[in-house]
């Protein structure tokens, strides 16, 4: 099972009842599995809640691939279980999973027409021509495709053929519909666009999502929880917003979002990081900290005097980036050390000063590199 | 881009080849079909359609034209129901083995057809392997006569020797169907047979039409198998051509059924290659 970090107090933004899959659909247990020497999943364990939107985030080799094709039945775990609403899932074939797969690359039936593609589960199931007619052309109709109905897939764009294989898996009622990266193959800004379809049809139709994605910009959109896979093993499982805001690695920390590490040691409470120093909880020895760009800002005097937890310190500014809303600097401070800051735009000005983080927004996180 | 005496130097030697070997001797037979040979067995050039009307006239051409095609038709089935699997399990299930299989089904191809002719004649000759062990298993008392020198040692011959170039479009079609169509179809909720009928099969028709066309078409044409294994019985329409070419010398009738035959295969090929058309998605 997978443990799940409660909210403790720095991460109160994150309500604890959203995070934990209530009433499991679908379970793996302790999960392995290895293509001849290479270990693709080591021991991964995930349960997901019924109607939930769950996004498997990982970089490319980090097996999340893997993980869809083994609860859809093209592979065969080396070790553990699969379990969906009850019943073990990894014995069955493919063919008799009540799940159903949006694939990268669209996997339309060439010689099918739209409609054929839609068609093609109902007709297998033997369902009824009148009802096979109406659910293809309501499914047609909600992903806005119904004048394509006649055409042949490689008329089709795209993003047509995305909505395509979305309607073909969707029009079966799956309990867990698996996307993998359907949305890779886009385009930017039709990326964007199809996200938001896929999260109002995902809220909509209230079937539950698995989604994998290398894109942490897309998990965090879309995902009521992450699950960031690294190497084959499960790295954490969090909303996306107690991911961001407590990651429990480094890896995390630096792969969700934009982070500094500051690394240094923490003795009888308090933290030492060069010439910074805060109050810290947790055991004394070497410490690994997460500090979001964001939590950098001017010091003014009333927040000062305010705050106690509050770090301040002086930099000068070695490099600027532009990114529309804020600016991203680069600082060096006086101990040698360079920080990433996000501020607001045209703010650059009050860098000069002395700058702070609260000692809260340090997050102190398990790094691989540093006991 | 290229000079001009390149462009001849690689234009030049094909075109003449085409004009030498092809459509000269293309044109000869179109002439030869339209004379006629005199009583005195000499090639009269005065244009005529006697040749065409002996076609016509004597129903022997048309029956053995008949025979040939179903001799083809049969071919051509059995090595579709032998090479259709064959390619099937090579490309879908044999996985490591294919490297070991693969070769096993291509070096036929290059073991001469008389050889094979011969092997053939050897194994279902009254003294035959197939009669001796059927003769140790007592299931007969007398040798079986009819299996060489009929028009089933013909087919038997002649789908050993096609089945090969049937396999292999068949096979390169089953190896082009993506993969991920199989997986979407099994996702879908289809059985692995119902997978293979609804996308496996349809997806490599262009293959066996392609391996079809070849078996047909091959032999359609063959003269040696009907002349090494068919007997008076399993005589094909190439055998008639090649002995009004030779012993019957008349040269004219042959070359009007050879240009009927070369009419008729190429109505086929342009069929096979709309329908290929029709029915490749690629």
């Amino acid at each position: 099972m997978v443990k799940l970090r409660a909210a403790d107090g720095v991460c109160d933004d994150s309500p604890a009842a959203k995070t934990s899959a209530a009433v499991p659909l679908l379970e793996i247990r302790s999960v392995s599995k290895s293509f001849g020497s290479r270990d693709v999943l080591r021991d991964v364990s995930l349960s997901v809640a019924s109607g939930e939107f769950l996004t498997t985030l990982g970089e490319s080799g980090s097996g999340k691939t893997t993980m869809l094709r083994l609860i859809a039945g093209f592979e065969q775990p080396d070790a553990g279980e699969i379990w969906m609403g009850g019943e073990r899932l990894d014995n069955l074939p493919p063919h008799r999973r009540r799940v159903n797969t949006v694939f990268q690359t669209y996997a339309l039936f060439p010689h099918c027409s739209v409609y054929e593609n839609i068609a093609y589960g109902l007709r297998i199931r033997q369902t009824s021509k009148s009802e096979m007619d109406q659910r293809v052309r309501r499914v047609l109709e909600m992903v806005r495709m119904s004048e394509y109905m006649h055409s042949a897939p490689a008329k089709l764009s795209g993003g047509q053929q995305q909505r395509v294989a979305l309607a073909r898996a969707l029009v079966n009622r799956p309990q867990v519909l698996l996307l993998d990266e359907p949305l890779s193959a886009l385009d930017a800004n039709l990326r964007r666009q199809m996200q938001l379809e896929l999260k109002s049809l995902q809220r909509e139709l209230g079937i539950t999502f698995l989604f994998v994605t290398h894109d942490q910009e897309e998990a965090m959109a879309l995902s009521d929880r992450i699950a960031l896979l690294r190497a084959g093993r499960m790295e954490q499982v969090a909303s996306p917003r107690e991911i961001y805001n407590c990651p429990q690695t480094a890896y995390t920390a630096l792969f969700i979002g934009q982070t500094n590490l500051l690394r240094g040691q923490v003795k009888n409470g308090v933290a030492y990081c060069g010439k910074l120093t805060w109050i810290a909880a947790g055991p004394d020895g070497p410490a690994t900290f997460s500090l979001r760009p964001e939590s950098i800002r001017p010091s003014s005097p009333n927040s000062r005097s305010g705050r106690d937890a509050a770090v301040c310190f002086r930099a000068r500014i070695l490099s600027q980036t532009f990114a529309g809303s804020t600016d991203l600097l680069q600082i060096e401070c006086e101990d040698g050390q360079i920080l990433r800051v996000r501020i607001p735009s045209g703010q650059t000005g009050a860098m000069a000063g002395v700058l702070e983080f609260l000692a809260e927004d340090a997050i102190r996180v398990q790094d691989a590199e540093q006991g | 881009m290229y000079s001009r005496r390149y462009k001849s130097a690689v234009t030049i030697p094909p075109l003449l080849w085409v004009t030498l070997f092809l459509l000269i001797p293309y044109a000869m037979l179109f002439c030869y079909s339209f004379w006629r040979v005199s009583p005195l067995q000499i090639i009269v050039h005065q244009w005529n359609l006697g040749n065409y009307r002996e076609l016509l006239r004597n129903p022997m051409y048309a029956a053995v034209l008949f025979r040939s095609m179903l001799i083809a038709s049969a071919v051509t089935a059995l090595a579709l129901l032998l090479g259709y699997p064959l390619a099937y399990y090579l490309s879908f299930r044999a996985a490591s083995r294919k490297g070991m299989l693969y070769p096993l089904v291509i070096i036929p191809l290059w073991v001469s057809y008389l050889v094979r002719g011969y092997a053939w004649k050897t194994i279902l000759g009254s003294d035959g392997v197939l009669n001796g062990f059927l003769r140790y298993l007592h299931l007969v008392r007398h040798p079986v006569e009819f299996f060489l020198y009929s028009p089933f040692a013909v087919v038997l011959m002649l789908t050993h020797i096609y089945t090969p170039f049937t396999f292999l479009p068949i096979y390169a079609a089953l190896e082009h169907v993506p993969r991920n169509l199989v997986e979407a179809s099994v996702d879908l909720g289809a059985s692995p047979r119902q997978t293979f009928w609804r996308v496996i099969l349809p997806l490599s028709l262009p293959g066996v039409l392609a391996g079809a066309t070849f078996a047909f078409v091959l032999s359609l044409g063959d003269f040696l198998a009907p002349l090494l294994v068919g007997g008076p019985s399993g005589i094909m329409i190439s055998n008639i051509v090649v002995s009004l070419f030779g012993s019957a010398y008349d040269w004219p009738l042959g070359a009007a059924i050879s240009l009927c035959m070369l009419i008729l295969v190429m109505g086929l090929l342009f069929l096979a290659e709309r329908l290929e058309k029709k029915w490749s998605f690629s």
